[in-house]
Formats: C-alpha cells, sequence, structure tokens
C-alpha cells in the first residue's frame, strides 16, 4: 500500500470575512525556528492593503453601532474559537518561536486570556475613560469614548501569537475595525487565529490580517490617507520614519517604549476618540 | 456640437464611407425587414472577450490620461426625488471643477437632471461648456402618450437643455411593436431641433443580446445621437457585454451609414478600474475616434470621486480619504 500524502495548508489572507490569495498571486515561505520549511503564505501586495482598508472602513460603523455588551460577547466567542483549536495554535506557536511543547502552551494560553479579558473591556472603557466633568454653569458636560475609527497594526515579528493578540484586541474592543500586517517571518498563528474570527460573529471587514514583507506594506498602511491610527510595535527602526509619515494624514500612533512596564491600558487609550458633551440642565 | 465628418472617422482601422447612406425607413415592414436581418449575437464569444479585454490594465502615464479622459467624459447625474436646489447647485460646482485643490483636472461633460431643474442647472453652468442633459419622456418608465413624453421633452428644451435622454417603451419594444418605439424616437428627435439625443435602451429590461442589438438598431435608424444603456433605476444597469454589444451595433451602423452614433453607460459604474475596462472596450471595438466626451459618456455620481481619489493616488503615491472629496 501506497504511503498517504499530505494535506499541506497554504495560508491565505483574511480580508472583509473571506480567505483570500494576494492579488499578485505571490506567496512566500515560512520556516519553523529551526530553519525547515513550514508552510507557503499569501504575499499581500499594496492593493490587498488598500482593498483591506476598504473592508474596515465599510464595516467600522456597524461595529461601533453594536452594543458594547455584543461586541463583549463576540471577542469572547473568538476566545472560545480558539480554545477548541488550541492545539492547533500551539504546534504553530511552537514550530515558528521554537518553544518545547509546555513554552507554547504557556503562551497560547496567556493570547486566549487577553482576548477573555479585552471582551471584559468592551462595557467598561465608557465608565473608566469617559464620565461627567464639573463645569461652571448650569450644564450637563460629559466625555465620551468611541472608536478612531480604521486602526493599522503592524504586529510584533517575535511574538507571533500574544504580540498579535495584543496589538489587535485592544482597538477592536473599543469599536475600531483593524487592518493588521502579522509578523512578516512567524504570520501562520495569527493567519489562523484570523481564521477563527471568521466564525466568531464579527461583521466581515472588522478584523482582516495580512502576511507580507514589511517593507512592501509598512509605508503604504502609515501614509494611507482613510487609516486613523497605527500601532507601530512590530516596525522596529522603521518606526521614526512610519511615525513621521503617518502625521501628514494625523494618525495616532502606539509606539512601543524601551524600559517600559506594558501598560495595556495605554494601547487602548491611543485608539480612542473622545467627545465632549454639552447638555443644557433641566430641560 | 461639432460632429466629425464622417471620413476622420476610423472604426478599427476601417475608414468610414464618405457618402452618407442611411438606410430609410418609411413602414413598419421596411424597419421589421431591417431589424430581422440583423445576426444574432453570439453570448459565449461575447462574454470570453469582455473577459479578456478586462484583464487589459492601464498603468502610470496612461492610467492619468485615461483617468483624465474618463473624468471628462461622466454626465454627472443626480435623478433623485429628493433632489433640492441647493443639491443641483453644487452639483453643478463640481462638475466644473472637480477637483478645487487642483485646475490641471478637467471638467466633466454635463450635469443631468430632472427637467424641472434644467432652467437652474444651466443658470449655474452659463459661462462653461459642460453641457446641461435633463431626463425626459416620462423618465424613467416612460410609461405616458407620446403626447405627455413630447411635451416634457418641450418644457426641458424651453429650459435650456443641451442634451436630452428619452426612455424607450420597452414594453411595445417587448411585445413587438418596434415601429411605435421607432416613431416615437423619431418625434422626440424632431421635438429636441438642436439639443443632442440621448435614447435609453434600459437594456437591464430587454432580457437578451440580440434585444439589446435590435433595439441599438431601432434607435440609430431612428436618428439617436447617442444610444445610452440604462436609467439607472432598476436592478441591472449597464454591464461591460451590454456595452460591447452597443459599440459593435455603432460601429456596424457607422460603416453601413457614414454617421457616428456616441455611446453612454449609465448607472452602477462606481470604481475607476470598471471605467477603464470600459475605455478598454471602446478602443478595441470602434477605435480612439470614440474615445472623446463627444461619444462616448458615463452616466454617473459616485464614479466621479473615485477617478479624482485614483488620480490624486498616482500623483501623490498615498491612499487618500474618500471625504477628502465632497460628497454630492
Amino acid at each position: 500500500m501506497s504511503e498517504r500524502l499530505e494535506v499541506n495548508k497554504t495560508f491565505k489572507l483574511v480580508v472583509k470575512g473571506a480567505f483570500v490569495r494576494s492579488e499578485s498571486g505571490r506567496s512566500y515561505e515560512v520556516r519553523d525556528a529551526a530553519g525547515g520549511f513550514l508552510a507557503n503564505v499569501a504575499q499581500a501586495s499594496r492593493k490587498d492593503l488598500r482593498d483591506a482598508v476598504v473592508a474596515a472602513r465599510a464595516a467600522q460603523g456597524a461595529w461601533w453601532d453594536a452594543s458594547a455588551y455584543n461586541r463583549g460577547q463576540v471577542l469572547y466567542r473568538w476566545a472560545e474559537m480558539a480554545e477548541s483549536r488550541r492545539d492547533e495554535l500551539v504546534d504553530l506557536v511552537g514550530a515558528v518561536e521554537g518553544h518545547k511543547k509546555k513554552d507554547a502552551l504557556g503562551h497560547v494560553g496567556r493570547a486566549i486570556d487577553r482576548i477573555v479579558w479585552y471582551a471584559g473591556w468592551t462595557d467598561k472603557v465608557a465608565q473608566v475613560l469617559g464620565g461627567a466633568n464639573p463645569v461652571a454653569g448650569p450644564f450637563f458636560n460629559f466625555s465620551q469614548p468611541g472608536p478612531c475609527g480604521v486602526v493599522g497594526v503592524i504586529a510584533p515579528q517575535e511574538s507571533s501569537l500574544e504580540g498579535f493578540v495584543n496589538c489587535v484586541a485592544a482597538p477592536l474592543c473599543v469599536g475600531n475595525a483593524v487592518v493588521a500586517v502579522a509578523s512578516e517571518q512567524r504570520p501562520t498563528p495569527a493567519l489562523a487565529l484570523a481564521e477563527m474570527s471568521v466564525t466568531s460573529d464579527f461583521p466581515p471587514g472588522v478584523l482582516n490580517v495580512l502576511s507580507g514583507f514589511g517593507a512592501e506594506l509598512m509605508g503604504q498602511l502609515a501614509s494611507h490617507g482613510d487609516v486613523d491610527g497605527i500601532d507601530l510595535s512590530g516596525s522596529g527602526d522603521a518606526a521614526d520614519e512610519l511615525a513621521r509619515v503617518a502625521a501628514d494624514s494625523i494618525k495616532r500612533v502606539y509606539r512601543e517604549r524601551s524600559n517600559d512596564v506594558e501598560n495595556p491600558l495605554r494601547r487602548l487609550r491611543t485608539f480612542v476618540e473622545t467627545t465632549t458633551v454639552w447638555h443644557t440642565i433641566g430641560q | 456640437m461639432a460632429s466629425l465628418r464622417p471620413a476622420e472617422v476610423r472604426a478599427r482601422g476601417v475608414l468610414i464611407p464618405t457618402v452618407v447612406s442611411i438606410p430609410s425607413i418609411d413602414t413598419d415592414e421596411e424597419l421589421r425587414r431591417h431589424v430581422r436581418s440583423l445576426s444574432g449575437v453570439d453570448a459565449v464569444g461575447l462574454e470570453s472577450r469582455v473577459a479578456k479585454l478586462g484583464t487589459r490594465s492601464l498603468k502610470l502615464s496612461t492610467k492619468m490620461t485615461a483617468i483624465d479622459l474618463a473624468i471628462s467624459m461622466v454626465d454627472l447625474t443626480t435623478l433623485e426625488g429628493a433632489d433640492t436646489p441647493g443639491r443641483v447647485s453644487s452639483l453643478c460646482a463640481k462638475a466644473r471643477r472637480p477637483d478645487p485643490t487642483d485646475a490641471v483636472v478637467p471638467h466633466v461633460a454635463a450635469v443631468c437632471v430632472y427637467p424641472d431643474l434644467v432652467a437652474l442647472a444651466g443658470r449655474a453652468l452659463a459661462d462653461t461648456s459642460v453641457a446641461v442633459a435633463s431626463v425626459a419622456t416620462a423618465f424613467p418608465s416612460g410609461r405616458a402618450s407620446l403626447g405627455v413624453k413630447l411635451h416634457d421633452v418641450a418644457e426641458a428644451i424651453d429650459a435650456g437643455a443641451d442634451e436630452i435622454d428619452m426612455v424607450i417603451d420597452r414594453g411595445a419594444f417587448l411585445a413587438g411593436r418596434w415601429g411605435q418605439v421607432f416613431d416615437e424616437i423619431v418625434a422626440v428627435k424632431a421635438a429636441c431641433g438642436d439639443a443632442h439625443l440621448k435614447v435609453i435602451l434600459e437594456t437591464g429590461e430587454l432580457v437578451t443580446y440580440d434585444n439589446v442589438k435590435r433595439a441599438s438598431w431601432i434607435a440609430m435608424l431612428a436618428g439617436a445621437d447617442f444610444i445610452k444603456t440604462s436609467t439607472g433605476k432598476v436592478g441591472v444597469n449597464a454591464t461591460l457585454p451590454v456595452a460591447l454589444v452597443m459599440l459593435e451595433a455603432v460601429r456596424d451602423f457607422a460603416e453601413l451609414s457614414g454617421r457616428v452614433t456616441g455611446v453612454k453607460v449609465a448607472g452602477g459604474i462606481r470604481g475607476t478600474k470598471d471605467a477603464l475596462r470600459y475605455l478598454v472596450l471602446v478602443n478595441e471595438t470602434v477605435g480612439d475616434a470614440w474615445l472623446s466626451p463627444e461619444y462616448f459618456r458615463f452616466g454617473a455620481s459616485s464614479l466621479l470621486n473615485d477617478l479624482l481619489m485614483q488620480r490624486r493616488k498616482q500623483l501623490s503615491g498615498v491612499y487618500p480619504r474618500p471625504d477628502e472629496f465632497s460628497g454630492d
């Protein structure tokens, strides 16, 4: 009897809730920590990025219009999906990051727990980051946090899953739509988690994940006029230049600080737009 | 609008005869014989040709030229029950200078409105070469008596319309009363005087490619200056295969009669990519003589913004924000 051939998976981009190959038709090889072949992944072009931004812009309104409670449910559903496919994520993280199974399990567990943590934040942002302001006059004055719109994410290059979750879950939880560029050399865990988001009741287009070469995609994402904020966590040495480019379209920019104890709320706060509303008392 | 002399016009390299010989149609029988003699449309071949031409891609300076050409071919349209004088005024301002930050961008071909707003649009565009087009003849259904339709046209003409977009009676066409359709177009053409007549076939309601071809010929034989795909008010609007059928009909008619008819595609064309596909189709079917606002138009509203956005992207290398361009 002949030996069974393995059915290997080519990872595709996740755009508008669908799995697409790059419009350019390109793909590249992902290698494991020891340098062996792992998988082929689609190599996104700037046109794929453009399409993803259009999809995100179209979906963002519906995502913010959903109740905070509902957004929390959807994020929690995403965690449920990830939990049920945890072994797959453990294998993928272990392979690209070169961890033993026990360590990989730890990374995946923390990533899933972080999604749950942000799911809990959706209906608490208004109280913690907003509030009623005391003013000298017969007025109510409220500060209401809302999303800044479409957020671009350049996910961390080293931490393929935990880092990715930290970067995308924060803007999602406050009602933003996200276009994320996964780690260039380690994109498979993020792409798998993005696949799970498609079966988690996210409106299509709220989370779009691309794999490809940073040099080709980062500048386009930072300069794109219809992207309202950008997380530069995975951009390395290019961060200064990207932040400068992002200023042309007045983007909110999140950068990792050196010697900084990571405060997850800082990321969440970066992608919040606060509206202040005055209302007369007694009418 | 000055017409090209026939001798200057080539369709796919074939010089159109200088002798103008439009087949004379005097009786219903003659029309029927003429239209019946048209060959059938090969639907499979048609769609595969469109699919093949759709893969052509324009780059760099060619793309810039094509975008500017497409802008100059736009009939900026608002045909809503909710149209207000303010909305039409702002549309006219946009028509004369589509991108206020860049004076190099050409103005559009025309502004297309309902007859009651023609006078207003005419005043707003008085000192420009942007034409005022008006729909008429009980647009969009065309379900009214000929007298009402002609009155509709006369009002638009009196108000100063340069171009009339009429609808054909699809009910009559589909019931086989081609003569009635023909006679109505002839009557409306007479009522138009100097104004250009665009005949809307409403191809989404004609069901088959053969019908589109027949309706195109009936309109051209009756004297249409333009044939137009759709009103934009039904489910199926302009499509590439239908445009190809019409362009081929226009080419064949020009070769036979020496008269050049324009084509206007309308409805559902929202993106630059779509517009450029139509331009490729025009160039490959009837030739570059038709690549001018005089003979090819896009009936659209949101298309213009996408053209402007792509134009700016070509110049700056950066994707602009859609709300940098005015809505209506």
